[in-house]
C-alpha cells in the first residue's frame, strides 16, 4: 500500500462509518451526524484529488511556482455550503419532531404512530 | 444570442426571495402564478427552437465552456422543461385554496417561496449542461422539497421529511462522489466535454465505479424499487400541493438525469455491455410494477395508495430504458410525460377530496360520487389513465413499452405488463366502487364540489390526458425524436 494512497483510505473509513451511523443509530440526532460524517468524507476525496505535493495555495505572486489545483477546492466549498443547509433542515426537523411527538428515539416515534 | 434560457432560471429564483419580502399572501400566490405561466411560455420558445434550428448551448456570463457553465438544449432537456413548466402552470392557480385550508396564514409567503425554489431547482437540472451544476440543483429542488413535505397538517409529516431528507442526502452525495470520480480522471465537468473524454478512455475501471455511484444516487431520487422507501410516507403526508406538485415532477426529473447519465455522459456501451446494466433496470423495473400494484391494492388511505402507484408507474419508465429501442425509450419518456399529467390530476383530486371531505380515507368515501360527482368523475377519467385505456395516456405509453418488449423477443415481460394492467385495474375499482356503489352514512354531512378554482385546474390536468391520449402526435412525436437523438439514430 503506498503512502500516496492513505488519504483515500481515510475517506473509504470515514464513509463507511458514517453510513453504518446512519443506519444503526435510532437517534435522529446521530443520524445526522453520520449523514455529515458521510458528507465530510466526500469533502476529503475532493480536496484530495485536487492537493499537488509541495504546491502552495493557488494565488499568483513572487516564487509561486507549484500550486494545488483550485477548482476541487471551490466546488468543495459549494458543496459544504448544501452540507451545512442539510444539517440546519434536519436540526430544525428535529425540533419539531421532539415538539410534536415528545422524543427523538425512531422506534419510540414509530410506536407512537403505529398506537395512532 | 437569445437569452431565454437563463430566464428560464432566473425568473422563480427571483420570484422566490421576493415573495419572502412582499409577505402579502394574495400577492405572493400571484407573484408564484405569474412566473409560472412565464416560465411556462420561455420552455414552449425553447421548444420551438430547438425543433427548427436544433440543440442550444448558452454559456452562463459570456464563459465559454468546458471552462464556463453552459446551459445546453436538446430535444429532451426542451420537453421535460416544458412538462415541468406546465405542471407548474396548473398546479399554482390549484394551490390556492387548497393552501389556504392547509396551511397557516402567516405561513404562506414562505410556502410559495419553497414552491418557487423547488421550481428554480428542478428547471435547474433539467436545462444545465454542467455535472456539478447538476448536484448543485438538485440539492436546492431537494431541500425545499424536505421543507415543503414538512408543512403537512399530520405531524407524521414531520417525520416522512426527516426520513427522505436522510435517504434524499445519502442519493445527493453519491453523485457527488461519481462527479468527483469522473472529473478526478477527466478534468471536466462540462457534459459534451466529458462524454468526449470519457469515450476516448482506455481504463474503464473508475468510469465504472462513478456509473455506479452516480445509478445508486439518482435511483435513490427516482424512487426506483428497492430504494423506494421514502416516497408513500412522504407523498401521503405532505400538503395536497407539494404532493400534486413533487410527484408530477421531481421523480420526471430524476428519470431525465438518469437518461443523460446513461446515454449521454456514459455512453450505452458502458452502461449495457460492461455493467449489464439494461437487466438490473429490467428486473427491478418488474419488481417495482408489481410490489407497487400490489401493496397499493390494500392501502385505505387514497393519497398512499397512489403514491405506491407511483413506485410502479417509476418501474414502467425504466423498463423503457432497459429494452435499448426506439420504441423503448419513446415509451419512457412518453410515459414520464403521462405519468406527470395522471398523477398531477389525481393528487389535485385527493386535494379536492381532502378539501371537503376533511380525509382521504376510502371508508369516508362511501357515496362521494353523488356527493361530489364532479370531482369523482376527475379520479375516474384519471384512474382510466392510470390502467392505460385506450384513448387515454396511459395506453400511448404502454403501448410503445409493449411494442419494444416484443421487438427484442422478450414476450414474457409484454406478458407480465399486461397483468400488472389488471393490477392497477383492481386498486382503481376499489374506489370506483366505494364512491358509486355504496351508500354514504346516513349521518353523512352535505358537501359541496370543491371550488371553482381547484376544479377547474383538475380538470385541465386530468383533461389533458384524454387529449394527449386521443392527438398522440405532439407527445409521442416529440419523445421519439428524443430517444432517436438519446440512440443517436434518425426518427
Amino acid at each position: 500500500m503506498s503512502i500516496g494512497l492513505f488519504n483515500y483510505w481515510i475517506v473509504i473509513f470515514l464513509m463507511m462509518s458514517g453510513l453504518y451511523v446512519v443506519i444503526s443509530r435510532g437517534n435522529l440526532v446521530k443520524k445526522i451526524v453520520g449523514l455529515n460524517i458521510f458528507q465530510v468524507s466526500v469533502f476529503m476525496l475532493y480536496i484530495s484529488m485536487g492537493k499537488v505535493r509541495g504546491g502552495t495555495a493557488p494565488i499568483v505572486g513572487e516564487g509561486t511556482e507549484i500550486y494545488t489545483h483550485p477548482l476541487p477546492s471551490v466546488l468543495i466549498l459549494t458543496a459544504i455550503v448544501v452540507g451545512v443547509t442539510t444539517t440546519a433542515l434536519g436540526l430544525a426537523l428535529i425540533i419539531r419532531i421532539q415538539e410534536a411527538y415528545g422524543t427523538i428515539e425512531e422506534d419510540e416515534i414509530h410506536a407512537q404512530d403505529d398506537a395512532a | 444570442m437569445s437569452q431565454l434560457p437563463v430566464f428560464q432560471i432566473l425568473l422563480p429564483l427571483l420570484a422566490a426571495p421576493l415573495s419572502v419580502i412582499l409577505r402579502r399572501k394574495t400577492l405572493v400566490w400571484q407573484l408564484a402564478t405569474g412566473v409560472a405561466w412565464a416560465s411556462l411560455i420561455i420552455a414552449w420558445n425553447l421548444l420551438q427552437e430547438v425543433q427548427a434550428n436544433g440543440p442550444i448551448a448558452y454559456h452562463i456570463g459570456g464563459w465559454a465552456p468546458p471552462f464556463g457553465i453552459e446551459y445546453r438544449i436538446d430535444i429532451l432537456n426542451a420537453f421535460v422543461l416544458l412538462i415541468v413548466t406546465g405542471i407548474a402552470a396548473v398546479v399554482f392557480p390549484y394551490a390556492r385554496r387548497s393552501v389556504e385550508a392547509e396551511i397557516p396564514a402567516e405561513k404562506h409567503h414562505l410556502f410559495y417561496a419553497a414552491l418557487l425554489l423547488c421550481l428554480t431547482g428542478l428547471l435547474g437540472i433539467v436545462i444545465t449542461g454542467d455535472a456539478f451544476n447538476v448536484f448543485v440543483f438538485l440539492e436546492v429542488a431537494s431541500l425545499s422539497t424536505y421543507s415543503l413535505i414538512s408543512l403537512g397538517k399530520d405531524k407524521r409529516s414531520l417525520t416522512s421529511a426527516f426520513q427522505y431528507l436522510v435517504m434524499g442526502t445519502m442519493g445527493g452525495t453519491s453523485i457527488l462522489i461519481g462527479i468527483g470520480l469522473m472529473y478526478a480522471v477527466t478534468g471536466s465537468l462540462n457534459m459534451e466535454d466529458l462524454a468526449i473524454r470519457m469515450a476516448a478512455m482506455e481504463d474503464k475501471r473508475t468510469l465504472l465505479v462513478a456509473f455506479t455511484f452516480f445509478c445508486v444516487g439518482i435511483s435513490l431520487k427516482l424512487a426506483v424499487f428497492p430504494l423506494h422507501q421514502w416516497l408513500p410516507n412522504a407523498y401521503t403526508y405532505a400538503p395536497s400541493t407539494v404532493t400534486a406538485f413533487v410527484a408530477a415532477t421531481f421523480t420526471k426529473v430524476s428519470f431525465y438525469v438518469l437518461l443523460r447519465v446513461i446515454f449521454t455522459l456514459f455512453g450505452a456501451d458502458l452502461a449495457f455491455l460492461d455493467l449489464h446494466f439494461d437487466k438490473v433496470l429490467l428486473v427491478l423495473g418488474l419488481l417495482g410494477v408489481f410490489t407497487g400494484s400490489l401493496v397499493a391494492i390494500y392501502q385505505e388511505n387514497i393519497k398512499r395508495m397512489l403514491a405506491y402507484s407511483s413506485v410502479a408507474q417509476i418501474g414502467y419508465m425504466i423498463i423503457g430504458i432497459s429494452f435499448y429501442s426506439v420504441n423503448g425509450l419513446t415509451g419512457g419518456i412518453v410515459h414520464l410525460f403521462n405519468h406527470a399529467l395522471m398523477k398531477g390530476g389525481l393528487f389535485m383530486v385527493m386535494g379536492c377530496i381532502l378539501l371537503r371531505l376533511g380525509s382521504v380515507q376510502l371508508s369516508d368515501m362511501r357515496g362521494l360520487g353523488r356527493r361530489m360527482p364532479l370531482t369523482m368523475a376527475a379520479f375516474v377519467v384519471g384512474g382510466l389513465s392510470l390502467i392505460g385505456v385506450p384513448l387515454t395516456v396511459g395506453f400511448v405509453s404502454k403501448w410503445y413499452l409493449i411494442l419494444a418488449a416484443l421487438e427484442n423477443n422478450l414476450w414474457p415481460v409484454a406478458l407480465l405488463m399486461l397483468v400488472s394492467s389488471l393490477l392497477a385495474v383492481m386498486y382503481i375499482w376499489r374506489v370506483i366502487e366505494v364512491a358509486y356503489f355504496q351508500k354514504p352514512d346516513d349521518d353523512a354531512p352535505e358537501l359541496r364540489e370543491a371550488p371553482t378554482s381547484m376544479l377547474v385546474t383538475t380538470w385541465i390536468m386530468v383533461g389533458a390526458t384524454v387529449v394527449f391520449g386521443v392527438f398522440t402526435e405532439q407527445t409521442a412525436g416529440v419523445a421519439r425524436q428524443a430517444a432517436a437523438f438519446l440512440l443517436g439514430v434518425s426518427p
